[in-house]
């Protein structure tokens, strides 16, 4: 239930925003995050953004994911 | 370069004692059951899960209570998924719903006031439960109610709240715990503040970790780390969405719908100031008021360990209804119930006679 996704911007209508989870589109709320823009990535829970991603962050992210083959990490 | 495994070894060899730290947050316990990580961590290291499965520490009389409402004709009950087969007294939603009652499963809250606005008929009442990052999406759908006038929406609350419950656990003789590995997603929004008194009154290590296994094994490690140097500091492995201070948006919203008042957490019982009501302001939204709910003292099996299993005192291995009588095809107990219980995890990933 604490599950929250990381999701990129893709439209934006005053405190409505669409997202895309991997291609996935979705209506959320972005009243909780300051100054979200077209492109942002966000962080959504229970429909709601609840925290905006730096660039680096993202970056971050996706390098753990890359390297998730446990084996290689942790061997 | 050290892998993370050879660190975690190392240090806990310096330590040289056995160590338990707790995973606070349900979705943690998931991830280290799903990866396998656990099978990684040398012997003297173990992972307890706590009690930060939402659905899994709501009390029974709250389900009696939705139960109630839903049988009302004119009433809407909203809920997000999870809770639906969540066992009370004598029926679940699940139940209700399949014998008519009008039951309306939502991803957010924000659907819930939608389908009050499209039924003006029927009262829409949605089932308020979670912790300090789920409040913030239920105190907006209030706040926008009471903006737009929507009477026919309220919220039955039953939002908790993590330090007061971490403290309880701490003073509890029975469970040793040697640090937090504390919830990531609460932390976005409360900031990691909040555990600090952790660290000063009990001299236990607190590390905020995001939710990629990576993640809790380098979060263990940082942990291990303070332990066998003696500190106990506040640390953030979820630095990417984690801060010192949290959502301020967020943190404003909640405090204008909600005040801090006592909650009862199932199989921990009731913690002053560990749960969030509705302010007086909003009355008009509580669903408790609104609807005159009464909550009366459930009756939930006495063999079910759920309660010891959320205060990280058994596993569900202890209890005498795992993987027989309860199963997550017929649930007796809430950790067997929802995707992030315990019971659940060790059912799924450990098998049966693990």
């Amino acid at each position: 239930m604490c599950l929250a996704v990381p999701a990129q911007i893709v439209e934006l209508n005053g405190t409505t925003a669409t997202i895309s989870v991997e291609g996935a589109l979705r209506e959320i709320d972005v009243s909780l995050v300051e100054e979200p823009r077209l492109g942002d990535y966000v962080l959504v829970h229970a429909g709601f953004a609840i925290h905006k991603w730096e660039r680096s962050e993202v970056e971050e992210l996706e390098a753990i994911r890359a390297n998730t083959d446990l084996r290689e990490v942790l061997r | 370069m050290k892998t993370l495994k050879q660190s975690i070894d190392d240090v806990a060899r310096r330590i040289g004692r056995d160590i338990r730290l707790m995973e606070v947050c349900g979705t943690h316990t998931m991830v280290a059951f799903r990866t396998g990580l656990r099978q990684l961590l040398p012997d003297s290291v173990r992972l307890i899960s706590g009690p930060g499965c939402p659905v899994c520490v709501t009390d029974a009389s709250y389900v009696d209570a939705a139960v109630e409402i839903c049988r009302r004709p004119h009433v809407t009950v909203a809920t997000f998924g999870d809770l639906m087969r969540v066992p009370g007294s004598e029926s679940s939603l699940d139940r209700e719903r399949a014998a008519g009652a009008s039951i309306r499963v939502v991803y957010s809250p924000s659907d819930a006031l939608l389908l009050a606005r499209e039924s003006p008929s029927q009262h829409v009442a949605f089932l308020g439960v979670g912790f300090e990052t789920t409040a913030p999406a239920v105190a907006w759908s209030i706040w926008r109610a009471a903006r737009d006038h929507v009477d026919n929406f309220s919220v039955l609350c039953a939002h908790k709240t993590m330090p007061r419950v971490m403290d309880r656990l701490l003073r509890d003789q029975q469970i040793k715990i040697n640090g937090f590995l504390c919830p990531g997603h609460v932390s976005v929004i409360t900031g990691a503040s909040i555990y600090q008194f952790i660290c000063e009154q009990y001299k236990i290590p607190c590390v905020v970790s995001g939710f990629e296994a990576w993640d809790i094994m380098k979060s263990i490690a940082m942990l291990l780390s303070q332990l066998a140097d003696g500190r106990a500091e506040v640390e953030i492995e979820y630095s990417r969405s984690v801060t010192e201070h949290g959502n301020k948006t967020a943190q404003r919203l909640v405090e204008d719908v909600f005040e801090p008042c006592d909650a009862s957490w199932r199989g921990i019982g009731a913690i002053p100031g560990s749960g969030l009501a509705i302010r007086e302001t909003y009355a008009q939204y509580d669903a408790a008021k609104a609807l005159g709910v009464k909550f009366t003292e459930a009756h939930v099996n006495p063999l079910c360990r759920c309660g010891g299993v959320l205060r990280g005192v058994s596993t569900p291995l202890d209890c005498r209804l795992f993987g027989g009588a309860c199963t997550p095809a017929h649930p007796v107990g809430p950790c067997m119930v929802s995707t992030e219980g315990t019971c659940a995890a060790y059912y799924k990933y450990e098998g049966v006679s693990a």
